[in-house]
């Protein structure tokens, strides 16, 4: 794992530093900073250095828990890291549930409806979500809320954001449910996106543990359908779905960029293309490496829940 | 691996069998056509503009002397300061077909005369850009990078992907590890964060051929390294099979093995891999030309064109720039069912 990650920041390093622009250039351009102190930030963080020494002070620091500090916020990285990572979890667990709630009892059901009508309508829409760019949708999706008028019990769905603006104001229960409420459109946006492919292994796999001996014995001795399905068949078709969890989970790290982006979700994504803009060096390292090893983490989870559900395989 | 006769009639039979994969290549061909007749088909040049007709809505059609005619147009403000398009009644341009060398359009004389009002007219099927550039003419000049960009992308990754995974498969040992280890890392990446890496080391203001270029190969090098392991477990498994064997013992240098026989056999795996990945390509240039750092203008693509709809304000004034995307969703979801179609035909554990 260690290996890797150091690859991974070799990569980025080397890339960000072919990058033509400069990290202060912003500092340099106002007539308020002195030129000492900007002289004084290049010699801290060896902006005069040679590359692969400027890389190995920048790792000597990580090492050490400094991620550097961000010229675009003002403050450090970690912090600005740590909050974003926060907002992107959230977004990834919300519309992990969503997707779930939705697609496996879809999936299951067009497995026991094959080939007749609702199937064939629930594989049109799998295909419909799966090629609606999350972009696109999340601009469809917004549009839609903007025009939509105050509705009953939930008011005007918010455009964009993490919170209101007022939520110090608000009462505990009143700001959890305003952030479900800016959850809900970059959510289902995702959600969308990931429903097909988990519908179409939830289907596949639901057909294929149905077509097993042993649930031709279990319908002999006179079980009713539904204690087929869901008493015997139901967890060993669930075995594939399980360990699609952790690599879907991962895959929303990068996938959900595009649509914090679009909502202004202040999450990773966001973080990225901003400290890509503005050459915010630090910052950009930090959340290549943070997505990394999220994505590793979320790997990794996949292995550990496909051996807890499946006796059959052993971690090594 | 069928013969070449069974694969084709597998294909045909895949095609006739499913309506949907049928419509889906017809859509597909539709689009690639549209793309190269651009220059025919579209009513104004890609970077046509005219600054009396900023956002003007799509046209309204009227039948004047038997002929579909539109009326000139021009804007006033309301009291919100929004523009409002008024149209010149007393005053018809017919659409013709076959005029300035274009398929259809107005005839320049006839919409150049502007009536007392100011009002011009110009033939906006899909409405106007901020400049009173025609949105289905930069769609159609669009298309040719949208649609391009994937195929281009796909050829340059695989071939990354034919060498990289070839050469490791092949000779094992130390190249093998090396090249491995290098593409686990590369796929331990993000793919956005490699995009905005890769992005980040390319100025955006160069050439446009040259963005053009570099957006392209950007695409490509974040789909190789996966490429590349399948290519390399499976020329592994090519290297006991007893005619490289035979063809090592006559003494045939390894790359010309390597070249010669082993990749072919990789051709049927890597054409559906192509065509799968093919929409993923096209969605990503369209994601990096609107987050404004693909295509820049005045160049276009479907992703340049839809940032004119990346505010929620821009898109309650003018939704019709939201059209882009309908052709970006058309084009990925045919692209799907064609390649699920092929994949059902030639892939034989697909059999359900």
């Amino acid at each position: 794992m260690i290996p890797m990650l150091l690859g991974v920041s070799i990569i980025a390093f080397g890339l960000l530093s072919l990058s033509p622009g400069d990290p202060l250039a912003a500092q340099r351009g106002n007539p308020q900073v002195p030129d000492e102190l900007i002289r004084r930030i290049e010699r801290q963080y060896g902006f005069d250095k040679p590359v692969p020494e400027q890389y190995l002070r920048w790792l000597g620091r990580v090492v050490q828990g400094d991620l550097g500090y961000s010229f675009k916020f003002k403050r450090p990285v970690a912090d600005v890291i740590a909050e974003r990572m926060a907002a992107t979890l959230l977004l990834a667990l919300f519309s992990t549930l969503l997707t779930w709630f939705l697609a496996v009892p879809l999936g299951v059901w067009s497995a026991l409806r094959r080939s007749e009508w609702p199937d064939q309508v629930v594989s049109v829409l799998a295909f419909v979500g799966m090629s609606l760019p999350s972009f696109f949708l999340a601009l469809l999706l917004l549009y839609g809320a903007s025009v939509l008028p105050e509705l009953p019990l939930i008011g005007r769905i918010p455009i964009g954001g993490l919170v209101s603006p007022g939520f110090d104001q608000l009462g505990p229960v009143a700001r959890v449910l305003d952030v479900l409420k800016h959850l809900l459109l970059p959510g289902v946006v995702l959600a969308i996106g990931g429903l097909a492919g988990l519908q179409r292994v939830a289907r596949g796999s639901t057909l294929e543990t149905l077509s097993q001996p042993y649930i031709l014995a279990a319908r002999a001795r006179g079980l009713s359908d539904r204690r087929v399905l869901w008493g015997h068949a139901f967890r060993n078709a669930a075995n594939p779905l399980i360990t699609l969890l952790g690599f879907e989970f991962s895959a929303l790290l990068s996938g959900a960029a595009f649509t914090e982006i679009i909502t202004s979700w202040p999450g990773m994504g966001l973080v990225a293309l901003e400290a890509v803009r503005s050459k915010d060096m630090f910052l950009v390292m930090a959340t290549v490496l943070m997505g990394s090893l999220l994505l590793l983490i979320g790997n990794l989870l996949a292995d550990i829940l496909h051996a807890w559900n499946d006796p059959r395989v052993k971690l090594s | 691996m069928n013969g070449t006769t069974g694969t084709f009639s597998r294909l045909r039979s895949a095609f006739a069998s499913s309506p949907l994969a049928k419509t889906a290549l017809v859509v597909l061909g539709g689009l690639y056509l549209a793309a190269v007749l651009a220059g025919w088909l579209a009513p104004y040049g890609m970077d046509d503009e005219s600054r009396g007709h900023s956002w003007a809505p799509p046209s309204s059609w009227h039948w004047v002397d038997g002929r579909p005619s539109i009326h000139p147009v021009s804007y006033t403000f309301d009291e919100n300061a929004r523009r409002v398009y008024v149209e010149d009644s007393s005053r018809a341009v017919p659409v013709r077909l076959f005029v300035n060398g274009r398929l259809f359009g107005l005839d320049s004389l006839e919409a150049a005369a502007t009536s007392e009002g100011g009002a011009s007219a110009r033939l906006y099927l899909l409405g106007a850009d901020a400049r009173g550039r025609d949105l289905l003419s930069r769609l159609l000049y669009g298309s040719r990078v949208s649609l391009s960009i994937g195929i281009v992308g796909v050829s340059i990754s695989t071939l990354i992907a034919l060498v990289v995974g070839g050469l490791a498969g092949f000779f094992g040992g130390w190249v093998d590890r090396l090249l491995m280890r290098l593409c686990e890392v590369f796929m331990l990446i993000p793919a956005f964060y490699l995009l905005m890496l890769l992005r980040a080391t390319l100025p955006l203001d160069w050439d446009s051929r040259v963005v053009y270029l570099s957006i392209v190969l950007i695409l490509s090098f974040i789909g190789w390294a996966g490429l590349a392991r399948v290519i390399r477990g499976l020329v592994q498994s090519l290297r006991s099979a007893d005619y490289i064997v035979a063809a090592r013992a006559l003494g045939v240098p390894p790359l010309v093995i390597l070249r010669r026989h082993a990749l072919p056999q990789t051709f049927g795996f890597l054409a559906i891999q192509a065509t799968l990945s093919i929409p993923g390509y096209v969605v990503a240039e369209s994601g990096l030309s609107l987050l404004g750092l693909g295509i820049q203008d005045p160049q276009t693509s479907w992703g340049n064109l839809l940032q004119e709809a990346m505010s929620i304000a821009e898109i309650r004034l003018h939704p019709w720039s939201l059209i882009p995307g309908l052709f970006l969703f058309a084009a990925v979801l045919s692209y799907n069912l064609a390649g699920d179609a092929l994949r059902d035909a030639l892939d034989p554990r697909s059999d359900r």
